[in-house]
């Protein structure tokens, strides 16, 4: 699950770093100190220094190597989009001023209405923009086009978990259509979903079916395939000398199911799950593309690409990734919520 | 102690039963075995690897079917006995649910019976603390050590009182001393409880030390081939395996071994 934790708390970290580095004394540091009479005291650069640095050290220490890819991250962007930018900005801007140096240049790159490739900065203002200056119901607020898509993610998740979990079972307890069945289940993923998902939409759509369901049916589409495989796998991981034990119990093919091979297959039920809603994200978002669809992160997209909003675009892709890793956080901690402290 | 009379009807009775796995060339892993077990005794199949003593347990547990021949548990065939619950199997290893606390491996069989959950844990309460394990109900398989874990699965084939438990080298996988240990635990169980039991070994001295008749089988194909009362007093301990009387039961074992072998 950390793998899931990390990157999220790594994206809430900057604000709360910063905030450190500049001398502010976090609360829970100064209630630890308990000498924050010292503090008040105002001999702050006293004694208080090492116990400040020390649990700076302690609160930064777990987030040091995401914090140190983000900063590279951080330096190749802002180096790449100088130089993917520079040629617009010479053109238009500095053409007509004779002389202009790097310093003019570099600030100019990364203020552009339109650029290229958006400095973090712009992304990050962009973002912050369009959550807070509208209301939530504004088809302006990026917050609004989240809940179209998560809504419809969640819709096309729960539709292909349990898809998922049908097709495992089926092709579990039988051998025709474990034969009959897996050969197109494997063929509907070679088809590429941006053909299918118009084709989907426009059907749906000509039978009535508009909104959450189309989309949440692509999202399906995505998602039931991993939950498949992977409960198949987990159904039939229960080795001879187990099912033989259930066998001399005389146990019918239910108690079967629900004692032995249901438990034994959740080890592989979430890491699947993890994967599913994610797929699941993709579809929503590849589902709001075709038809020019009016809400949700897709549309965000497609929108800003028309425009040639590319600043709009980034923080579309951002909060689409954002909203990937809080799904996948959130699988996380069901995994946790549903397997006791016995498993190993 | 009196032997058990007017038992006509034997508990296990095996006649002229063959086996036969497909492949090519076909293998006979039991040719034309006859057995009968009476109720109460402590009977050791033992033999080099290869011989069908496991084959002969499974036959008897349902486990695998015979080519040819007649096997019956407790008057009915070996499918029907199973469908009783007539016996318990403890496996070569302990086969415990991971998912499942050391109670809950133990109230297994009881639920799959439909056992009301109350009176299933009083059973394996009662269960774990006969095979010494009192006061580990709540941990978990991977906590325990290896002979722990064989222990709750023992208890676990006792739960529901078979008057039959089958057990294909339990203890194959322990350390010497944890083995000792054991068996004299389960010599224990038998001689208190007086239910018939198959054990599959391929100790020579868990054999003797155990048993109230011993079963030597030979290999290519897997027959029958001697049969050794042993009438060691009821209440023996480890001790025992330096007295001549063991001496001398062990002696025939190995000899009917070796000439098997031959």
């Amino acid at each position: 699950m950390t793998d899931e934790a990390r990157p999220r708390s790594a994206v809430g970290a900057p604000p709360q770093g910063g905030r450190i580095g500049r001398g502010t004394v976090p609360a829970d540091c100064s209630s630890r100190t308990s000498a924050g009479s010292v503090l008040a005291a105002g001999n702050a650069s006293g004694p208080a220094k090492p116990v400040l640095r020390r649990s700076l050290e302690r609160v930064l220490h777990p987030f040091a190597p995401v914090l140190t890819v983000l900063g590279a991250l951080g330096v190749v962007w802002y180096a790449a989009a100088a130089w993917l930018n520079a040629p617009q900005v010479i053109e238009r801007v500095l053409a007509d001023q004779p002389g202009w140096g790097l310093a003019e240049l570099l600030p100019l790159t990364w203020s552009m209405q339109r650029p290229v490739l958006p400095a973090p900065h712009q992304i990050g203002l962009d973002l912050w923009r369009s959550i807070v200056d509208w209301p939530l119901n504004s088809p302006r607020s990026l917050l609004f086009h989240t809940g179209v898509t998560a809504a419809s993610t969640l819709v096309g998740f729960v539709m292909g978990t349990l898809l998922g979990l049908a097709l495992a079972v089926a092709i579990v307890h039988s051998r025709t259509l474990d034969r009959s069945l897996f050969p197109w289940i494997i063929a509907s993923q070679t088809v590429p979903v941006l053909a299918v998902a118009p084709i989907v939409i426009v059907a749906l759509g000509s039978m009535g079916l508009t909104g959450v369901f189309p989309k949440s049916v692509i999202s399906m589409y995505l998602c039931f395939f991993p939950v498949t495989v992977a409960m198949v796998k987990g159904l039939r991981s229960p080795g001879v000398m187990e099912l033989e034990l259930m066998h001399t119990y005389a146990a019918s093919a239910g108690h079967t199911f629900w004692k032995l091979r249901a438990p034994a297959s959740l080890p592989f039920l979430f890491p699947s799950l993890r994967v599913g809603i994610a797929a699941a994200l993709v579809g929503a978002i590849v589902a709001e593309l075709p038809t020019g669809a009016q809400a949700g992160l897709g549309a965000r997209l497609l929108t800003g690409s028309y425009y040639g909003n590319t600043v709009q675009i980034w923080s579309a892709l951002v909060m689409s990734a954002l909203l990937g890793l809080a799904l996948t956080g959130a699988v996380a901690w069901a995994e946790k919520w549903f397997t006791p402290g016995g498993r190993k | 102690m009196k032997p058990v009379e007017v038992n006509l009807r034997p508990v296990v009775e095996v006649v002229d039963m063959s086996v036969q796995f497909t492949g090519e060339p076909p293998v006979i892993a039991l040719d034309r075995v006859s057995l009968d077990i009476a109720e109460g005794e402590f009977i050791s199949l033992i033999g080099p690897s290869g011989c069908g003593k496991t084959t002969l347990l499974r036959v008897i547990a349902d486990l695998e079917q015979a080519t040819s021949g007649r096997v019956m548990v407790n008057g009915m065939s070996s499918h029907d006995a199973r469908l009783a619950r007539a016996y318990g199997y403890v496996f070569q290893a302990p086969a415990l649910f991971p998912w499942r606390t050391v109670l809950a491996n133990v109230t297994l069989p009881l639920e799959v019976q439909g056992v009301s959950g109350e009176q299933a844990r009083e059973t394996a309460r009662v269960q774990l603390e006969r095979v010494g394990l009192k006061g580990f109900e709540s941990k978990y398989p991977w906590q325990l050590s290896g002979g722990m874990q064989q222990r709750v699965s023992i208890a676990r084939a006792l739960g529901f009182e078979p008057k039959l438990l089958m057990m294909d080298e339990p203890f194959g996988a322990l350390d010497e001393i944890t083995r000792d240990r054991l068996n004299e635990q389960l010599l224990r169980l038998w001689e208190r409880e007086k239910r018939t039991v198959i054990f599959v070994t391929h100790s020579i001295p868990e054999a003797v030390f155990l048993s109230s008749r011993i079963v030597v089988m030979s290999p290519r194909p897997g027959r029958i081939v001697e049969l050794i009362e042993s009438k060691l007093p009821a209440d023996r301990t480890l001790d025992i395996r330096e007295t001549p009387e063991f001496i001398d039961i062990a002696h025939r074992v190995r000899l009917a071994l070796r000439d098997a072998h031959d």
